[in-house]
């Protein structure tokens, strides 16, 4: 088989998918196929394309091609002192650029710098049609036309191929601290809050084995100083910031398990949940890991209560829906969105609700 | 070809039974809440940009959601299409009302809902004022990032219709950024939810595809925006240029020393003159380009970036760096800016505001060839520019009582937009397409990307009734524009 590195012969393959009314099975590096539902289809692998399109330091933008391994882009970045501040998790080594907008999966800066949706700026794709078409673009800001761009993040391939997309970077702080002090998980939250509400250089707040961690970004004299401020009046100490990345990529003990991991996601005051299992916060508590064996409808049914959402993450737990189910008028306008990119029904079929 | 609605080019016009629709109107609202009568339309012919008028069939102005949806109900039943205003400030013809339809005014639904300090959210309704919001929150320390020159007027459900910027959204968003979570009314009056009170949501991310949809899509009744505790600290510097360019290079040398200042603006020397003029900001007359540019945070990080970037701005060519020396004089710089578009309006009977938006790198020449296009048409510009974003707002002068002067004006305006694209960047930054940049739409996408935005517009609204001839062009007005641009002298050589 032809190696598919070149759009025109992407378009054919999805030409002929289209023609023929054939799903088509959306891969990347397949670091992130855990996430969703399994698909049955043609298998339409993008790492052969890639490449990075342009990159313009002082215009805070990178344009690369979907197929572009992540470890490739954050290397070029860091050259310029740049980074993609959404912290988009790898999850291995052939994570790429493609597979980072279509899970849409933000790492632990997400609730201090924005998520990888709130990152893209542009995207070209291929939609239901066959046909390539191209929308935002390399600006920061931009309101032609629907919001078609921002709309393909977390979307798991299901509206278009994306071919290319176009991120806004920031600089890199030039210095980070982080601090952990043990505390009970209502402590913690309640502490969360409180550095939350206040105006501080945070990039990170996460709770786990009985810990709180904190971390400060931003210039060098800057963070020394809230971390001295912060530790001769609430202790702690200062540990190495590779727990975060640990956190990131899921190495933690934590996420070792057999049994079903929930991401739930809930407004971040939110108190401790009553769930039975075991319990990890980050996003300064907007973001809830749960190992539970718990049945499933009263843990979607616990995160909707708090006017947040439950995912079943590492599709352990063999139910009918990963991510919360669509009702009303929300399923209707996913259906007509789904016709509207792609009418034949053969991008990723049923990878994130059924009939999708 | 007339900006105005053409049943040729943007779609048949149906007539509506005016009595009948207004004798059901009447049913769940009084009467001094229905307009029916010419002179009390006549007030909400147009927005903020007043060069395009049309007096709607009737216009109503309800006072509770439930009132939205009877109104969405009725004009779904009978085919009547709906255009949704907010303040009116909305600058690209985007609340301009269509004859044979109502004009929705929300204008009333302006209540915050609930304040919920600990997860820093504010659920409001969308007629109230985006300054408001802040305002409210103020006293526990937090503000609404969002912030439009026009926020003293402009409401929130306009900022979301138009996904508004401002001068800040560089280093704090735009309003896609900093919305949760909204309420919004189908076309039929469904009621449905988009995003959640956490950080995302399940499914298709609507939240992100409604907002900047301009009232297309659906009818917001309820927005959860997001606050930010302010900043303790902030400074403005004031730095003049005696060329343009030397000021752009200033912008992207701050950007590549790792700073994102909280606002980043520029002026040409006729905005600078008229400002300067109208409320003494205290800004050099005599220089080609000044760039103000604001640092907030803790004390220690202002006080390190203050360096920084006063240490490149010299490197860069400045003739003046100037810290405003007190908080009285860090608001009057702001002021100056804010009141960039009337006090050009004291210097010219009427200006035409562009908001096309380019690549920095690229300020250079945008600007050299808007000197060529304002000598050819025999009109001045004045340019206020968000630096920081690329996003430029020409204001292009004239006197729209002289014969076929704005005709010139809109042609002008045309030229700038087109030359946005060909050099990377769109022809709408924050105020939308609306009816004003219609034709230019045909120039930035394809046809097939032009069908594919009518069948989005297809899956949330089949009949077209939600602000027709808006935001996406017809394939026949495409067509008939690409011609027309065709025609023209080619001036960019």
């Amino acid at each position: 088989m032809s190696k598919l590195d070149s759009e025109e012969a992407i378009q054919e393959k999805v030409q002929h998918a289209v023609a023929k009314k054939l799903p088509l099975r959306i891969e990347g590096g397949n670091t992130k196929l855990f996430y969703g539902h399994p698909v049955e289809g043609e298998r339409l692998c993008l790492k052969d394309y890639r490449g990075i399109v342009s990159y313009e330091p002082t215009e805070l933008v990178v344009t690369a091609r979907a197929g572009t391994p992540l470890v490739e882009i954050e290397a070029m970045l860091e050259k310029e002192n740049q980074m993609l501040a959404c912290d988009p998790p790898h999850f291995g080594a052939g994570a790429t650029w493609g597979g980072m907008v279509a899970t849409g999966l933000s790492g632990s800066r997400r609730p201090f710098t924005g998520s990888v949706r709130d990152f893209v700026l542009g995207t070209k794709i291929i939609n239901g049609r066959a046909e390539v078409v191209k929308f935002g673009g390399e600006v920061m800001k931009n309101v032609a036309g629907y919001d078609l761009s921002r709309l393909m993040a977390g979307s798991l391939g299901c509206l278009g191929v994306l071919l290319e997309i176009s991120m806004k970077v920031l600089p890199k702080p030039e210095c980070e601290q982080t601090i952990v002090k043990s505390m009970s998980l209502q402590q913690a939250l309640e502490e969360m809050t409180r550095l939350s509400s206040e105006w501080l250089p945070l990039s990170g707040a996460a709770y786990y084995n009985e810990q709180l961690y904190i971390r400060f970004s931003g210039g060098e004299s800057v963070v020394n100083n809230v971390i001295k401020n912060r530790m001769t009046t609430d202790g702690g100490e200062i540990i190495e910031a590779s727990f975060w990345n640990d956190l990131n990529e899921h190495r933690l003990h934590f996420f070792l398990t057999q049994k079903p991991l929930w991401r739930i996601a809930v407004p971040p005051a939110t108190p401790p949940m009553q769930i039975e299992g075991e319990w990890l916060v980050d996003w300064s508590g907007g973001l809830r890991w749960l190992v539970s064996d718990a049945d499933s409808a009263e843990i979607v049914k616990a995160a909707k209560s708090c006017k947040g959402h439950a995912t079943q993450f590492n599709r352990v737990y063999k139910g009918e829906h990963l991510f919360e189910p669509l009702e009303g008028v929300t399923k209707q306008l996913h259906t007509n969105l789904k016709q509207a990119m792609d009418p034949m029904g053969v991008f990723n079929p049923g990878r994130l609700y059924r009939g999708l | 070809m007339s900006q105005l609605y053409d049943p040729n080019l943007d779609g048949d016009v149906t007539v509506v039974d005016k009595d009948l629709l207004v004798s059901r109107l009447h049913q769940y609202m009084s009467t001094d809440l229905v307009l029916t009568v010419l002179e009390d339309k006549k007030p909400f012919e147009c927005d903020g940009l007043s060069a395009y008028c049309t007096v709607p069939l009737i216009v109503v102005i309800p006072e509770t959601v439930s009132q939205v949806q009877s109104v969405l109900r009725t004009c779904y039943e009978m085919r009547v299409p709906v255009v949704t205003r907010g303040s009116g400030t909305g600058l690209s013809s985007g609340a301009l009302p269509f004859e044979q339809g109502v004009l929705l005014v929300m204008t009333k639904l302006n209540r915050i809902i609930e304040i919920d300090i600990n997860n820093r959210i504010a659920r409001v309704e969308p007629g109230i004022a985006n300054l408001a919001v802040s305002e409210a929150v103020a006293e526990y320390g937090f503000y609404y990032a969002p912030d439009p020159s026009s926020q003293i007027a402009c409401s929130i459900g306009g900022n979301v219709s138009e996904n508004a910027g401002g001068v800040h959204c560089l280093k704090y968003g735009l309003t896609v950024h900093n919305v949760l979570s909204m309420e919004v009314l189908s076309v039929s009056g469904e009621r449905y939810t988009v995003g959640t009170d956490a950080l995302d949501a399940p499914g298709f991310d609507l939240l992100a595809l409604l907002i900047g949809s301009e009232g297309m899509l659906g009818i917001v009744v309820e927005i959860t925006v997001k606050l930010l505790p302010k900043p303790p600290q902030a400074k403005a510097l004031l730095a003049a240029f005696d060329d343009v360019k030397k000021g752009g290079e200033a912008v992207a040398a701050i950007i590549a020393a790792g700073v994102i200042p909280g606002g980043l603006e520029m002026m040409d020397k006729i905005a600078i003159q008229a400002v300067e003029d109208f409320i003494h900001a205290g800004y050099p007359k005599d220089a080609a380009a000044i760039l103000l540019c604001e640092l907030d945070g803790d004390d220690a990080t202002v006080a390190a970036e203050l360096e920084t970037v006063t240490a490149v701005l010299k490197r860069s060519g400045a003739i003046e760096v100037r810290v405003a020396k007190d908080e009285a004089e860090r608001l009057l710089f702001w002021a100056g800016r804010k009141s960039a578009f009337p006090a050009v309006g004291r210097i010219s009977p009427d200006y035409y505001c562009i908001d096309g938006t380019i690549p920095r790198r690229e300020l250079a020449n945008v600007l050299q060839k808007m000197q060529d296009y304002s000598e050819h048409y025999q009109l001045a510009v004045a340019n206020v520019f968000h630096a920081g974003d690329g996003n430029l707002h020409p204001l292009i002068l004239f006197d729209a009582n002289i014969p076929g002067e704005f005709d010139r004006v809109e042609e002008m305006g045309a030229r700038i937009l087109e030359l946005c694209i060909a050099v990377g960047g769109t022809i709408t930054g924050e105020h939308g397409v609306g009816r004003e940049k219609l034709n230019q739409m045909a120039v930035q996408f394809s046809d097939v990307e032009i069908v594919q935005f009518h069948s989005i517009k297809n899956a949330f609204d089949t009949n077209g009734l939600l602000n027709p001839g808006k935001g996406i062009p017809t394939l026949a007005r495409c067509r008939e524009y690409r011609v027309l641009k065709s025609r023209r002298v080619d001036l960019d050589g």
